[in-house]
C-alpha cells in the first residue's frame, strides 16, 4: 500500500474535482461520493452516485475522478457510478450551499423528502435574500435547475432544485 | 426469479421513455414560449437518461449493450404502447399525454421503489423524485388552460378525448402479471391504473374538462408486443440515422 494513504487524503483529493456545469461545487459538497475504501491490497475503491438518472455531466465527473486518482500515483482502483445510495439534494453540504449562493445559485432548500410544489415555487433570492419570488419554470438550462423572477430586486435567477 | 418476466416489465418502461423522450425532444426549438420549449427539452433529458438506465439493467441481464438495443431494432421489437409514438401535434395533445402518461409513470415508479428486485427499486426511488418534476409541470397547464378560456378549454377537452383510448394502452396487462406479483417485482398494470384513474380524476375535477367515459372506450393495445402504428416506424429511422452510419463509432 502507498505510504500515508487514507481515506481522508483521497477524500482531499477529491475537493478539486468540480461538478462541470457548477464549477464552484466540489464533488464532496456536492454529496455524489458516497464512499471509499482502500483494501488490504492498496486497491482504492470510489463509489459515486448520479444527481439526476438522466446527468449527461456524471461521466465526466467519473472520469475526472479517475483523472486525480492517477495524478497521484494511484494505479489500482475502481471509481464505480450506482444508484444504491440515491442521491437528494439534502447531501448538499453547508459549505456546498454558500458555494452555490454565491456562484449566483439558490441552494436547494432542506426537506423531509417530500418534494411538493410550495417548497420549489418558494425560493430565496441568491442576491437579495428575499423571499417574493415566483418561479417561473420547474425546468432550467440544466436537469438540476429550476427557473424563478424576484419581485424584490427584479431579477431573475436559477434554483438548484430540491430533490 | 423469473427472468423473463423482468425483462419484459423493463423494455416495456425502457422503451416508453426512450420514445416519448424522443417526442419530447422534437419541440426542441419549436416550443410556444421559451420556457415550455425548455421544459419539453429537459423532460426529454430525463427520459432518455432513465431508458438508458433501464437498458443498463437489461444489459446485465444478458441483453445487448444500450446502444445496440436502442438503436438497431425495428418499430416491431419495441415494447412501448402506442400512445407514445404519436406525433407531438399540437401543444394540447402533447401536454395532454405528457400528464397523462407522466403521471402513470410517477404512480409505476413509486410501486416499483418497493421492488423486490433491488436493482429496479433503487433506481425507481431515484426516478419517482424527478418525475415529480414532470407532473408538476403537467399539473400547472392542465389546471390553467383546462379553466381558462373557451378555446383552451375546447382544444384540451378535444385532445383529452382523442388520447384517452391511447392512454388506457399504457395498461396492457403483461403475459407475465401473475409471476411479477407473485415475486414482489411490480404490483401489476390494473392497481396502477386504479391509481392512476384515481389521481388524473383529481386534476380534471378542479378544471371544466369533462372525464371521458372510460367504460365506453376500446383501449388502443398491442404495443407492448410490437404492435404499433405507422407513426413508430419513422421515428426510429430517424432517431438512429446517425448511430447507424457507423455502430461502432466513438462518442
Amino acid at each position: 500500500m502507498k505510504e500515508n494513504l487514507s481515506i481522508d487524503r483521497i477524500k482531499d483529493w477529491l475537493e478539486e474535482v468540480k461538478d462541470p456545469e457548477i464549477p464552484v461545487l466540489s464533488l464532496n459538497d456536492l454529496g455524489v461520493i458516497t464512499g471509499i475504501d482502500i483494501q488490504d491490497s492498496g486497491k482504492v475503491i470510489v463509489n459515486m452516485t448520479p444527481t439526476f438518472a438522466g446527468c449527461p455531466a456524471m461521466d465526466v465527473m467519473k472520469s475526472d475522478v479517475e483523472e486525480v486518482l492517477k495524478k497521484r500515483d494511484i494505479e489500482d482502483f475502481e471509481v464505480h457510478l450506482s444508484f444504491e445510495t440515491q442521491w437528494n439534494s439534502n447531501m448538499i453540504s453547508e459549505k456546498g450551499r454558500l458555494a452555490l449562493k454565491e456562484f449566483g445559485l439558490a441552494p436547494p432548500p432542506k426537506h423531509n423528502l417530500i418534494v411538493d410544489i410550495d417548497l420549489i415555487e418558494h425560493a430565496k433570492c441568491p442576491n437579495c435574500s428575499s423571499e417574493n419570488t415566483d418561479m417561473k419554470s420547474p425546468f432550467g438550462p440544466a436537469l438540476c435547475r429550476s427557473l424563478h423572477y424576484c419581485n424584490n430586486c427584479q431579477q431573475a435567477f436559477e434554483q438548484f432544485k430540491p430533490l | 426469479m423469473n427472468t423473463e418476466a423482468l425483462k419484459d416489465l423493463l423494455y416495456k418502461i425502457a422503451d416508453d421513455q426512450l420514445i416519448l423522450g424522443h417526442r419530447n425532444s422534437e419541440w426542441t426549438g419549436f416550443g410556444p414560449l421559451l420556457e415550455e420549449d425548455i421544459a419539453f427539452s429537459s423532460m426529454a433529458q430525463d427520459k432518455v437518461g432513465q431508458s438508458w438506465q433501464f437498458y443498463k439493467i437489461l444489459n446485465e441481464l444478458g441483453e445487448s449493450d444500450p446502444d445496440t438495443v436502442a438503436f438497431m431494432r425495428n418499430a416491431d421489437q419495441f415494447h412501448n404502447c402506442k400512445f407514445v409514438e404519436l406525433p407531438n401535434g399540437e401543444y394540447d395533445f402533447s401536454l395532454i399525454r405528457h400528464f397523462l402518461f407522466d403521471t402513470a409513470e410517477g404512480i409505476r415508479f413509486n410501486m416499483l421503489s418497493t421492488s423486490s428486485y433491488e436493482p429496479v427499486a433503487q433506481l425507481a426511488k431515484k426516478i419517482k423524485g424527478e418525475i415529480k418534476y414532470h407532473t408538476m409541470h403537467a399539473n400547472i397547464w392542465i389546471k390553467q388552460l383546462g379553466s381558462a378560456t373557451e378555446e383552451s378549454i375546447g382544444r384540451l377537452q378535444q385532445a383529452l378525448d382523442y388520447a384517452m383510448p391511447y392512454a388506457l394502452g399504457i395498461f396492457e396487462t403483461s403475459k407475465f402479471e401473475a409471476d411479477l406479483k407473485q415475486e414482489g417485482i411490480f404490483d401489476g398494470e390494473e392497481a396502477l391504473k386504479a391509481q392512476w384513474l384515481t389521481q388524473i380524476g383529481e386534476i380534471i375535477a378542479e378544471t371544466d374538462l369533462r372525464m371521458p367515459e372510460i367504460q365506453s372506450l376500446q383501449p388502443q393495445l398491442g404495443g407492448r408486443y410490437g404492435e404499433h402504428t405507422e407513426h413508430l416506424q419513422p421515428l426510429v429511422e430517424e432517431m438512429s440515422e446517425v448511430f447507424r452510419v457507423d455502430p461502432t463509432a466513438d462518442w
